[in-house]
């Protein structure tokens, strides 16, 4: 194990980032801090309650893995498609690295950011609403699980993204429909028989619904559910990737 | 000497069909300046990129200090520095982070004093807290040298190093591989520039479409390949060449006004006395000599048969 370059790559990747701290950190602190003015308390003082719980603090959970899931996809693929597109990937591929080595890098540093991101979100809604966590191990463990799947899963885009528009493509038009219609803003009991059956085809809804349990104990789906299909995505992208560093798609020539 | 690198029967055929190596066989020995010359397209960067690890070959072997590229890539690129014929580098970063993340990815523990030491050989230490894109397309290049050296290689590669960079700068580059040689780095260098490659290289190897056509000692080269003349200019043209030249291979240039003595080749050198005493036994006076020895360049024409 070539633990210098992940070391390397790691906090190069961070530094990348702390470059672009305040675009990344405010973005995200002011888009949330809006869905709460909005959502939460213009729309949800004529929401009462929630499965129990107010509808601002229902709808927490489901904010903050908007944000992680958007963060960790973000900054995983711009990580890994930045050097493709500038070239310097030269020096990655001519490096005593393996490729698991340079997955642990750089998807390790852009789980990393998802996480701070998102806790930072998680601290921004303790300002609007009054949360209560019951399990944090639990919630923690859903947020770094999701933190690394993602990662994982963006910087699968980032090695197939040949421009910008492709890189682009899944993080805004894949991501924000399948939080939206996962039961973010919404228990699923509220939709009609058969959008909840398509709901149960959305990945999202697994990733919420096990998150928002870990802080109210209410949940769409079972959370031992939800931790096998995080598991299922999991190991679906680390499969994508062995097939990638097998063939060397779009990496070695 | 001990060959560093052995290449055997390399091939590259890519994905579209294209047969970039065409089964290459090349031993570097540890210690020695190779220049790579050839057209574009003749496979030069796919050389370079299948023993740095950028691509894999289609058949063949690369060892690298007895390790296999493909099987014993920690150790192969552990050895090797590679410096891009394109100027990529990370416009937002800054001289010392990339330098240093170029040592870290190669697996060397840190060492600010052996990098600072790089950044001042390649006088870039003033430069060392400027971020890439604020620096001159020379001084980029220098700091992917000191990317490339970061982790202490024993071998060097540069692709076309000089591509783009003023004379001065030229020099200089010149100069710093050669101090670079003398700590016993073996260093691999392509170029267009085949003034490059007679100033700085022990050998030459010459490629083409996919080739190895041939890889010699420079000297060696020179002589075998190279043709010298000796030219001299008539105060008086001659309308005919008088038998007597004409025996010793002479031929008549510029409508009578030149005499022209072709030899080289280890062939004619001591014809030279006999064909002044000649010229002198015709009563011919002559107003200027000139002689010309044929350079890599017109060595490489002739091989290539174009112009790389």
């Amino acid at each position: 194990m070539n633990i210098e370059a992940i070391k390397a790559i790691y906090f190069f990747e961070m530094a990348r980032m702390k470059r672009t701290l305040l675009q990344s950190v405010i973005s995200p602190v002011i888009t949330t801090s809006l869905y709460f003015i909005v959502f939460g308390t213009a729309i949800g003082s004529r929401i009462n309650e929630v499965g129990g719980v107010s509808y601002g603090a229902f709808i927490t959970p489901g904010l903050i893995m908007l944000t992680l899931l958007s963060q960790c996809i973000g900054n995983a693929s711009i990580g890994i498609y930045f050097p493709k597109f500038t070239g310097t990937i030269y020096e990655i591929l001519s490096a005593p690295v393996s490729m698991a080595e340079i997955v642990i890098g750089y998807v390790g540093a852009a789980a990393t950011k998802g996480l701070i991101v998102g806790l930072i979100i998680l601290a921004t809604a303790s300002l609007f609403v009054d949360l209560t966590i019951a399990h944090p191990l639990i919630m923690l463990m859903f947020m770094v699980l999701t933190a690394v799947t993602f990662s994982l899963f963006g910087f699968i885009i980032g090695i197939w993204a040949d421009n910008f528009e492709q890189l682009n493509l899944v993080p805004m038009l894949v991501v924000p429909p399948l939080t939206f219609l996962g039961g973010s803003f919404y228990s699923i009991d509220m939709l009609p028989p058969f959008w909840q059956a398509v709901s149960h085809l959305n990945p999202v809804l697994y990733l919420v619904s096990g998150f928002r349990w870990s802080f109210y104990e209410i949940a769409d789906v079972n959370p031992l559910i939800s931790l096998a299909m995080i598991a299922v995505f999991l190991t679906l992208c680390l499969s994508v990737l062995a097939w990638i560093f097998k063939t060397g798609y779009r990496l070695r020539k | 000497m001990s060959s560093i690198v052995s290449i055997q029967k390399l091939t590259k055929t890519y994905a579209n069909g294209f047969s970039a190596l065409k089964g290459v066989d090349l031993e570097i020995r540890e210690g020695e300046i190779l220049a790579l010359l050839g057209p574009n397209g003749a496979g030069k960067t796919t050389l370079i990129s299948i023993i740095c690890g950028i691509s894999v070959p289609t058949s063949g072997t690369v060892l690298v200090g007895g390790h296999d590229v493909v099987q014993e890539f920690r150790k192969t690129r552990a050895l090797i520095g590679l410096v891009p014929q394109e100027l990529t580098t990370d416009q937002f970063e800054t001289v010392w982070n990339t330098v240093t993340f170029s040592r870290g990815v190669h697996g060397a523990k840190s060492n600010p004093a052996l990098i600072e030491q790089i950044l001042k050989d390649l006088t870039l230490w003033d430069k060392r807290n400027a971020k890439l894109r604020e620096l001159s397309g020379g001084m980029k290049r220098r700091v992917l040298i000191a990317k490339a050296l970061a982790h202490e290689p024993r071998i060097l590669f540069l692709d076309e190093p000089t591509a783009g960079v003023d004379v001065e700068l030229r020099r200089g580059m010149w100069a710093a591989i050669g101090r670079l040689r003398e700590t016993g780095v073996t260093v691999i260098l392509t170029t267009h520039y085949i003034e490059e490659a007679e100033e700085m290289a022990d050998r030459i190897g010459v490629i083409s479409g996919g080739e190895l056509l041939l890889v010699e000692e420079k000297r060696a080269l020179m002589q075998k390949l190279g043709r010298k003349q000796l030219r001299l200019e008539l105060k008086e043209p001659l309308e005919s060449l008088p038998p007597t030249l004409a025996a010793l291979g002479l031929t008549l240039a510029d409508g009578g006004r030149g005499l022209v003595h072709e030899y080289g080749n280890g062939a004619g050198e001591g014809r030279i006395g006999a064909v002044l005493a000649a010229i002198e036994a015709e009563g011919l006076s002559i107003s200027d000599v000139a002689t010309r020895q044929s350079s890599l360049e017109d060595i490489f024409v002739s091989l290539v048969g174009e112009r790389p």
